[in-house]
């Protein structure tokens, strides 16, 4: 055995008990393209049968883990294949796949499953919009299945059909679940630049390029940087307290490589990516808000924010990669206001609107993240902040992504609660002029210029 | 395999004894001990080898039997640390 010294194990045991160091999720990926069917409903047995079949074990592994290695594994999840592929060959009611795969999810007991998506960045086939409209039906009806739909990508610009049914679907789905707070929005992703290998829910889905199963991990750990930050005082530099932040990461993300790697022996699945990523929970003291106030800001959303933020996420690649042979996801710093207490704070305070959010999805990941709007924001309003948010992700090389909850029967000020880790967000200001014209004229944003780069 | 076993508490006597009585009873042998009292608060690590066939249940007992005297227990992979602190 190697020398590991009282203070490195002490360490460890700190971070678990009193910093809530977590392995977030670890999530199996599963390529259905071999249940595809012409007849709905034997593809719908063949989708249940290899998800019970392939991850009847991911959760009884996990609790081995977590009690072998003494590391909590929050969630044990889900991805698929985008299910829109298998209903283009099936047609017949799309819901009927979200009925399936929730079935699925909760015979098997993970927490969420992801993949009733469809990528409609460039055009959208008649087929994936009958998909697309049944999002709303399909997440009102089931409790595990999470939704994705991805409407723009550098190379191929913005799809502006897609970004306009968006608005629409994003408003009915919180029509149709207003008795629960609008919950189904909290399962709802509309993406750009979206990744193939995501192990974070609602997003997640098991990329077409992606192997026949993988396994992926998500670790976390804010509140291990905020008290990283914290010793290291105010008399440090900002690059000092970069180079604190790494070394944390790095930690961090060694933990959620050796879960990976002894998950994926256990269950006889490869192992995919570790995604590193900074996941708030609603837990005291386990939020990136609060990072950004050890830093040295007042609250997140004042001047320096987007700045600090940059740093932070920077810092945390940077951390990572070392310490994982393959990442990938989302990896970087994810700012769910619903989900972070210090987001949560701000918000009701008045320092953090929806527009400075918007301005740190250019410096992090991944986008308006749990936002609730006022219930009476128009789908045209809905679609604008989508393709706003598209847009940040498509000059800039990155994924973005929007999780808007608009909060049907509430206004600013209000709160919503949607309990377990999405937490309770305070509805939020939006402008109220009116982008409709903008909207309606549907068609493409042009995939950006590569050159001329200012 | 082996695994970390740390011990956190208020000090009084048999500690040790306890926790070594324990291992003893689930044949897990000791390698290594240190120990300090700070104060009233006593802390151990011990790095012990965990016999053949150790299974999820041979880890979390052991927390549970800790938990029982007001002491807290954890039983750890030895992985976990060599991971986190050894590059």
């Amino acid at each position: 055995m190697r020398v590991i010294n009282e203070d490195n194990i002490l360490e460890t045991i700190r971070m678990i008990d009193e910093e809530n160091l977590d392995v977030r999720t670890i999530t199996m990926g599963i390529s259905l393209l071999d249940c595809a069917d012409a007849d709905i409903s034997s593809s719908c047995d063949r989708i249940v049968r290899k998800i019970t079949t392939r991850a009847k074990r991911l959760v009884s592994v996990a609790k081995e883990i977590e009690a072998e290695y003494g590391i909590p594994i929050i969630n044990q999840r889900i991805t698929v294949t985008p299910v829109s592929m298998l209903y283009e060959a099936s047609g017949g009611d799309p819901v009927l796949y979200a009925k399936a795969l929730d079935k699925a999810a909760k015979e098997v007991e993970a927490s969420f499953i992801g993949g009733f998506s469809a990528l409609v960045q460039k055009g959208m086939s008649a087929g994936e919009e009958r998909f697309i409209r049944s999002i709303p039906e399909a997440l009102a009806c089931t409790d595990k299945v999470c939704s994705s739909v991805n409407v723009g990508s550098t190379k191929a610009g913005i799809n502006m059909d897609a970004v306009r049914l968006m608005g629409h679907v994003v408003r009915e789905t919180a029509v149709l679940t207003a008795d629960r707070d609008s919950a189904g929005c909290s399962r709802l992703v509309v993406f750009c630049n979206a990744v193939e290998d995501n192990p974070f829910m609602a997003g997640g889905f098991h990329g077409v390029s992606e192997p026949e199963c993988v396994v992926n991990t998500g670790v976390s750990g804010p509140g291990v940087v905020r008290e990283a930050v914290r010793l290291a005082g105010h008399g440090a530099s900002i690059n000092e307290i970069a180079e604190v932040i790494k070394k944390t990461a790095f930690k961090i993300t060694r933990m959620g490589q050796l879960v990976a790697s002894v998950a994926s022996g256990r269950l006889g699945v490869p192992f995919g990516i570790v995604d590193l990523t900074l996941a708030a929970t609603p837990a005291v003291g386990d939020s990136v808000a609060e990072i950004l106030e050890e830093i040295g800001l007042e609250a997140a959303g004042g001047p320096g924010t987007t700045a600090a933020l940059a740093m932070l996420n920077d810092a945390v690649k940077k951390g990572g990669v070392m310490a994982s042979s393959s990442v990938g996801g989302l990896s970087g710093a994810f700012i769910p206001v619903s989900e972070d207490q210090g987001m949560i704070r701000a918000a009701e305070s008045g320092v953090l609107g929806i527009e400075k959010l918007e301005a740190m999805t250019a410096v992090c990941s991944v986008g308006l993240d749990m936002v609730v709007i006022p219930g009476d924001s128009t789908e045209e309003t809905i679609s604008a902040i989508i393709a706003d948010e598209a847009a940040i992700g498509m000059v800039n090389g990155k994924t973005t992504a929007c999780r808007l909850i608009p909060a049907i029967g509430k206004k600013e000020g209000d709160m919503l609660h949607f309990g377990g880790l999405m937490g309770d967000g305070p509805v939020m200001s939006v402008k109220t002029s009116k982008p409709d014209v903008f909207i309606s004229r549907g068609g493409r944003i042009p995939a950006p210029i590569h050159s001329l780069r200012n | 395999m082996k695994a970390v076993i740390s011990v956190v508490g208020r000090d009084r006597t048999g500690i040790l004894a306890f926790v070594s009585a324990k291992c003893a009873e689930r044949g897990i042998n000791i390698v290594d001990v240190t120990q300090k009292t700070l104060q009233d608060l006593f802390t151990m690590i011990m790095i012990v080898e965990m016999p053949e066939g150790s299974d999820a249940g041979t880890f979390s007992d052991l927390k549970n039997e800790g938990l029982a005297q007001g002491l807290a227990i954890h039983v750890m992979h030895e992985d976990i640390f060599n991971a986190m602190h050894v590059v």
